[in-house]
């Protein structure tokens, strides 16, 4: 909090109700790339898996390393997978596991293919203000690399909205082809409530945003649970993106969901990382159970686009799930 | 009431002047990390639980806004 004019009592505060504590960003040399080879040589080094058996390469991301090429090619290159695969970067954000789940489930109806690598990666730190304490306090980077094999088995559900008219409730508005970026657009601005930015930083409408999640994801979660035939009791764990601790207490009040059965501290241990929030909770809160055994899953996944998400579906025991570090 | 709510603004902006101010969002004075630790100090003094839908900036631009709030909640 010692970038912001806070007094100390209400850093404290906003540290317990928000779920402030600690976020892992990386150094201004680091890339999205970068973060995902490491993932993949220890999956490798640890003959977790054998990369060549890679056959579609799905990377979730809104920090590439380029806008050309796509960095599902750089990560490809510089880790020389075979040619005969498939290389795709989705931009997507916060509902991003859920939207790459739904692609690499598409893939794997494919004869040819029979392993998935979903990635997903952001390195949005490097392209929030330091001074802007509506988003740099929550910010944290991070890569997930889920491996996903062909098997007959339990059905899967899943729902999913988009609104695009609603789009500037979170964005970077300078440095695409719109609002390429200049001096101009470097110039850091008072964005009002003392909160400082560029056009070339994230902005984010916190109320807006609170706003869409409380209205549009507490429908999405009943109709997927009424769509799969499923209940609150089936459901052994929420794996919910994690914005922030207040706002899953509220969504949780809303669903009727035990607080104990949604995971909340992502926030809190490693920052909001986009879409890798989800498989943080996987790998993290749910490690163990994931690991021992098979059990019913509600994923969800809420933000950016603006896109909205879910699926329930079956998951374990999982070959591996862990969290490593970086670098 | 409203001298209890006026206390926790104060408490959460100390340098901010509610008292002359006819909208607290549109004149600055909270913004919507304000809102979520005034939400809190809410829940906890007069014991009620405020929706998530609720929490939209209308809500929060007046003290007879919050007054409302609070009394929708009870």
């Amino acid at each position: 909090m010692k970038n912001f004019d806070f007094p100390e009592s209400r850093s404290l505060k906003l540290m317990k109700v928000m779920g402030y504590n600690k976020h892992r960003l990386v150094r201004d040399i680091d890339c999205s790339s970068d973060l995902v080879i490491r993932g993949f040589r220890y999956l490798s080094d640890s003959l977790l898996i054998d990369v060549s058996s890679i056959d579609a390469l799905i990377v979730v991301t809104q920090s590439p390393d380029f806008l050309m090429p796509s960095t599902s090619s750089v990560i490809q290159g510089e880790l020389g997978l075979k040619q005969d695969m498939l290389c795709l970067d989705i931009n997507q954000g916060c509902a991003g596991f859920i939207i790459g789940l739904i692609q690499a489930f598409s893939l794997l109806d494919q004869d040819s293919i029979n392993r998935v690598a979903l990635v997903n990666v952001d390195v949005l730190s490097r392209k929030v203000n330091r001074q802007d304490r509506n988003s740099y306090p929550l910010i944290g980077d991070a890569a997930s690399i889920a491996i996903i094999d062909k098997k007959d088995g339990e059905e899967i559900w899943a729902n999913l909205k988009m609104d695009g008219s609603r789009r500037e409730a979170l964005m970077i508005p300078a440095g695409g082809m719109r609002l390429p970026s200049s001096p101009e657009t470097a110039e850091v601005y008072d964005a009002g409530d003392s909160n400082f930015r560029s056009k070339d930083n994230l902005k984010m409408d916190g109320s807006a945003v609170f706003n869409f999640v409380q209205t549009e994801v507490p429908p999405l979660i009943s109709d997927i649970l009424n769509f799969s035939g499923k209940s609150d009791e089936d459901i052994r764990a929420y794996a919910f993106h994690q914005p922030n601790k207040f706002m899953l207490e509220k969504l949780a009040d809303k669903l009727g969901i035990k607080h104990e059965k949604i995971p909340m501290d992502v926030v809190e241990r490693f920052g909001n990382n986009s879409g890798a929030t989800i498989p943080t909770v996987l790998a993290t809160n749910l490690k163990d159970q994931l690991i021992s055994g098979k059990g019913l899953y509600c994923l969800a996944g809420f933000g950016v686009g603006l896109t909205w998400a879910s699926m329930v579906m079956s998951i374990g025991p999982l070959d591996f799930c862990e969290q490593i570090d970086y670098p | 009431m409203k001298a209890n709510i006026l206390s926790i603004l104060i408490e959460t902006r100390p340098e901010s002047n509610f008292e002359s101010s006819t909208n607290f969002i549109e004149d600055g004075l909270l913004d919507s990390l304000d809102m979520v630790v005034i939400i809190s100090e809410i829940e906890e003094q007069f014991k009620v639980k405020i929706d998530g839908t609720d929490i939209v900036p209308e809500n929060f631009c007046s003290l007879e806004a919050i007054v409302r709030l609070i009394r929708s909640a009870k």
